[in-house]
């Protein structure tokens, strides 16, 4: 009996792609996935983000040797960790810097979809697996930081369950089912432990792995905004395409090496960032009884914050909220315009996305201030109010300009611009 | 394989009834995993009654027990206090207790209490969960104020019946968890009257 398959070529390589797609794959996606030529420094965060997620994940299976997830020891091994730990520190301010960090590469990632229009047709999907993403990074953010047991961390999580609490009817026994408890305690602590290092992580992945999947079907779109697959070359290559490898590689090594100028810079001399990334009553342990005196979730979080506290309705804020995050799905649907990239649209979008910008800004801003705090005579919540409609009108208006032929357009070229 | 003399309507059917029993299947199996989540056996027990002695508050002075994990405050109100309450009812949401859900029926008073000198109350915020601070005296938040609690969080206010205020970010008053007075005197909480009967 002789065997069909021909000897393979190519020694131990010819072995393994005679077995598994190895070649075939690299090539697919990253030595022949030819990328538009004309990228920015608004590229670099998508593959930042992915760094920062492979920081994650190491640090945290790191800490979790040595975290303790319960009600009467989180706050003490934290500290252990901390303190007695070799370079147990380190690993930590990675972690909790990188959770800062992860936020910063994701709004600017996010930010860089919309001045390009890379949400629109045919991205439609690589946007909602991206902000599926987001919103677990979210879950994930606001678990996580219950771990360490402080104070803050206890209160946050409080509030954050409390705003189910306030849907109508099942709203309680909602929260309930969260907590596990009829108050947040060490049940609450375990449960939360084990989606922040095991359910969520394993979901992120994925969804990574469908939002690159997805975006290498359609092909990258680019600052331009063109569709570089309608000129090809005779051997079938966009002629306005570059390999990601070696050329996008190497930029991105690039990017990476000026993020991490930064990351460490945090890391070593600023890693609770003046109370912005480890906030100042999370150094107390939790205590049920007693609420800090001023609660604020940490900065990436308050622009939502904001939208919830200026309503002054407890189920209109959380559904105000709810829908400054849910609209953002929307997009590819509520833009109705042709034109991609911010540089050919109408001066009505640029100002209307500068305003867009400004309102998530402010109102991050507003977030971490206390409500009845006054700015230029008026309160933080009344400025508060007032983003809140700019982030609204933005899409109201957006739906408007381009459903109703409002956008007066500039023409795009064929092809990329350098 | 030979596709002759295959019946489609008796594959669809087949493939309809798998499709159709094994959703059934699988919604009874995600049952206990979304049960799994609810409070426990112990968790539950740890909500049992809890029994204090209130004979040794002064008037303005509160106590802090713990009841479900949740702190429940015992406050002896002064006469002032108790004055106070009636005059109050313009400015509250809610002064006469309607939100049945917030106490039981035997605390649906202007004092909201069994005892009118004695409020049980859990001290959480009904906006987002905070604890309020206790200030009893008047005149201590602004030169209105009669007593009561301020939520440190978002600026809800409620009086010492735990009343919340009208124009608050709190839609309803505090709640007064279940409570009764024992023969020998010790207030006990979590528990009613009739439930012990």
């Amino acid at each position: 009996m002789s065997d069909a398959t021909p000897k393979a070529e190519g020694g131990l390589l010819g072995w393994v792609d005679a077995r598994f797609p190895l070649t075939k794959m690299w090539n697919e996606h990253i030595a022949e996935y030819y990328a538009p030529k004309n990228f920015n420094i608004w590229y670099y965060f998508g593959s930042l983000a992915l760094f920062v997620l492979v920081n994650q994940l190491l640090t945290g299976i790191w800490l979790t040797m040595n975290y303790n997830p319960s009600a009467d020891g989180a706050f003490a091994s934290v500290e252990y960790i901390m303190r007695d730990v070799e370079w147990g520190w380190l690993i930590r301010y990675m972690h909790s810097t990188g959770a800062s960090a992860f936020f910063v590469v994701v709004y600017l990632h996010m930010f860089r979809a919309l001045l390009y229009g890379s949400y629109q047709k045919p991205r439609e999907l690589i946007w909602i697996f991206g902000m599926i993403i987001y919103l677990m990074l979210m879950a994930e953010a606001f678990m996580g930081y219950l771990l360490p047991w402080g104070q803050m961390s206890y209160w946050g999580a409080q509030v954050i369950i409390s705003l189910f609490g306030a849907i109508p009817g099942v709203g309680e026994q909602l929260a309930l089912w969260i907590r596990g408890d009829f108050n947040i305690s060490g049940v609450t602590l375990n449960r939360f432990f084990a989606l922040h290092v095991v359910a969520l992580p394993l979901a992120l992945v994925g969804l990574v792995v469908f939002h690159i999947l997805a975006l290498h079907e359609v092909g990258s779109n680019n600052p331009d905004g063109v569709n570089i697959k309608e000129h090809k070359d005779k051997s079938g290559k966009p002629k306005d395409g570059i390999p990601f490898h070696p050329y996008y590689t190497v930029k991105d090594t690039f990017g990476l090496g000026v993020f991490l100028i930064f990351f460490s810079a945090v890391v070593f001399f600023a890693p609770e960032m003046g109370g912005m990334f480890l906030e100042p009553p999370n150094f107390e342990p939790a205590n049920p009884l007693q609420t800090p005196e001023h609660i604020a979730p940490v900065w990436y979080f308050t622009a939502f914050y904001s939208i919830l506290r200026a309503i002054p309705d407890k189920f209109g804020g959380v559904l105000a909220m709810g829908s400054a995050i849910f609209l953002l799905f929307l997009l590819p649907w509520i833009d109705r315009g042709r034109v991609r990239s911010v540089r050919y649209r109408g001066l009505g979008h640029k100002v209307a996305l500068g305003l867009f910008a400004a309102a998530f800004v402010a109102l991050s801003y507003l977030g971490l201030q206390a409500p009845s705090d006054l700015i230029l005579g008026l309160t933080v919540t009344a400025w508060a109010q007032i983003w809140t409609v700019v982030y609204f009108g933005f899409f109201a208006f957006l739906f408007a300009y381009t459903a109703f032929g409002f956008e007066r357009t500039k023409p795009v070229p064929e092809r990329v611009t350098d | 394989m030979s596709q002759e003399g295959a019946s489609n309507s008796r594959r669809r059917f087949l493939t309809g009834a798998v499709a159709v029993v094994g959703g059934v299947g699988a919604a009874y199996t995600a049952v206990p995993f979304l049960a799994y989540w609810n409070p426990s056996a112990t968790t539950r027990a740890a909500g049992a009654p809890v029994e204090v002695d209130t004979s040794t508050l002064e008037p303005g002075q509160r106590m802090n027990i713990s009841w479900r994990g949740q702190p429940v405050w015992v406050i002896r109100r002064s006469e002032a206090a108790l004055e106070a309450l009636p005059t109050l009812e313009a400015s509250l949401a809610d002064p006469d207790s309607a939100v049945a859900s917030q106490q039981p029926t035997y605390a649906q008073n202007t004092h909201r209490s069994i005892d009118p000198e004695f409020l049980v109350v859990v001290p959480i915020c009904t906006h987002l969960g905070c604890i309020p601070s206790y200030m009893p005296k008047a005149g201590s938040l602004d030169a209105d104020w009669k007593g009561g609690f301020f939520c440190p969080c978002h600026g809800s206010k409620f009086d010492l019946a735990g009343r919340v205020y009208a124009g608050v970010p709190a839609p309803t008053n505090l709640v007064v968890p279940p409570h009764r007075v024992a023969e020998n005197g010790l207030l006990v909480v979590g528990e009613d009257d009739e439930e012990a009967a």
